[in-house]
């Protein structure tokens, strides 16, 4: 096991520090975006689809610190963090059910 | 990969390029977590259903008062700050817990359980205040997805303190074991989902509600 070239990919998977820097990091990004997220919109700063299109984009971004910064989502003793594959089906799900349903119970609901 | 996890059988490796979290030293605890984040999928698609319901019933309020006229903006934004705090400190416990030490994570965990106490009861009072101006599940389809999404998530929260405070309690009895610091590990990623789902909540339910 002294060679480095052996388990890369387990050997790196786990993220290690002294301080919880990641932690008060992603707090600090999530503060941020949700506060972004409150000026944009409640400011009115642009015309209504600007601004849903906008406010869904940093929400979405904040999927993303709480699953890197405090969920450890690339974690894993397998060498592989399988868990992303069921996250990612997931999120297939996810958007066909939202999406779909929006789109469906919606079409032609401008018109009458 | 199986020297390392033997090696690292019942205590936490700390040494640079070895370092293997307690949670993760039994084959059978980092299964468990696996399975939890499947869990967690299924989870979301559950939320994914109440989202499109509100969505598209939003705009179907009846004789009842639509979202602008309803929502409070400073109680959403207190709401929303509690939360994302509470997921930050929920956080911090899993540091402690890595370490090993057990009155950080205790402690940690019960400033999460508190902040989600907070949570909850600023949920509660909103509600009843609803109720009270008479804008009830039953007064139209826009509040009947609305209390359904936002009650979902606010019982998911509920269970959440509850799981948390035994985990405590079974960290005062028996210290971090290999076992308990999954549980820690697992309440955590549960805790950190459900601040997602509501960050969704804030966005798609009171901002688009109180924006014109």
């Amino acid at each position: 096991m002294s060679n480095d070239h052996d388990t890369p990919q387990i050997t790196k998977t786990f993220h290690h520090e002294k301080f919880p820097w990641q932690g008060i990091f992603g707090y600090i990004l999530s503060l941020a975006l949700t506060a972004f997220s409150l000026w944009f919109g409640l400011e009115h700063a642009a015309q209504y689809g600007v601004i849903l299109y906008v406010i869904m984009g940093l929400a979405i971004m904040q999927i993303f610190v709480q699953m890197f910064m405090f969920m450890h989502v690339t974690e894993t003793d397998e060498g592989f963090p399988w868990q992303s594959l069921g996250l990612v089906s997931g999120l297939v799900f996810v958007a066909a059910i939202v999406i779909m349903s929006i789109w469906i119970m919606t079409f032609g609901a401008g018109v009458s | 990969m199986a020297t390392v996890i033997e090696h690292a059988h019942g205590h936490p490796v700390d040494e640079g390029e070895h370092y293997v979290p307690l949670e993760y030293t039994e084959k059978d605890d980092s299964l468990k977590i696996f399975g939890f984040w499947l869990f967690l999928t299924q989870d979301m698609v559950l939320f994914a259903c109440l989202f499109a319901t509100f969505v598209v019933l939003r705009t179907h309020i009846g004789n009842g008062p639509d979202s602008e006229s309803l929502f409070d903006v400073k109680g959403f934004i207190e709401e929303t700050f509690i939360l994302l705090t509470s997921s930050f400190t929920g956080g911090i416990s899993t540091f402690y817990m890595r370490k090993k030490r057990a009155i950080g994570t205790v402690v940690w965990l019960l400033i999460t359980a508190a902040l989600g106490a907070a949570f909850v009861s600023l949920e509660i009072t909103e509600f009843l205040h609803y109720i009270s101006i008479g804008a009830t599940m039953q007064t139209s389809a826009f509040l009947s997805a609305f209390f359904t999404l936002v009650g979902t998530h606010g019982a998911h929260v509920s269970v959440g303190i509850i799981w948390m405070i035994s985990i405590v309690i079974q960290i005062l009895r028996r210290g971090i074991t290999p076992a308990l610091s999954r549980k820690v590990f697992i309440v955590n990623l549960y805790w950190h989902f459900l601040d997602v789902v509501w960050v969704f909540i804030f966005t798609v339910v009171y901002m688009m509600g109180v924006i014109h």
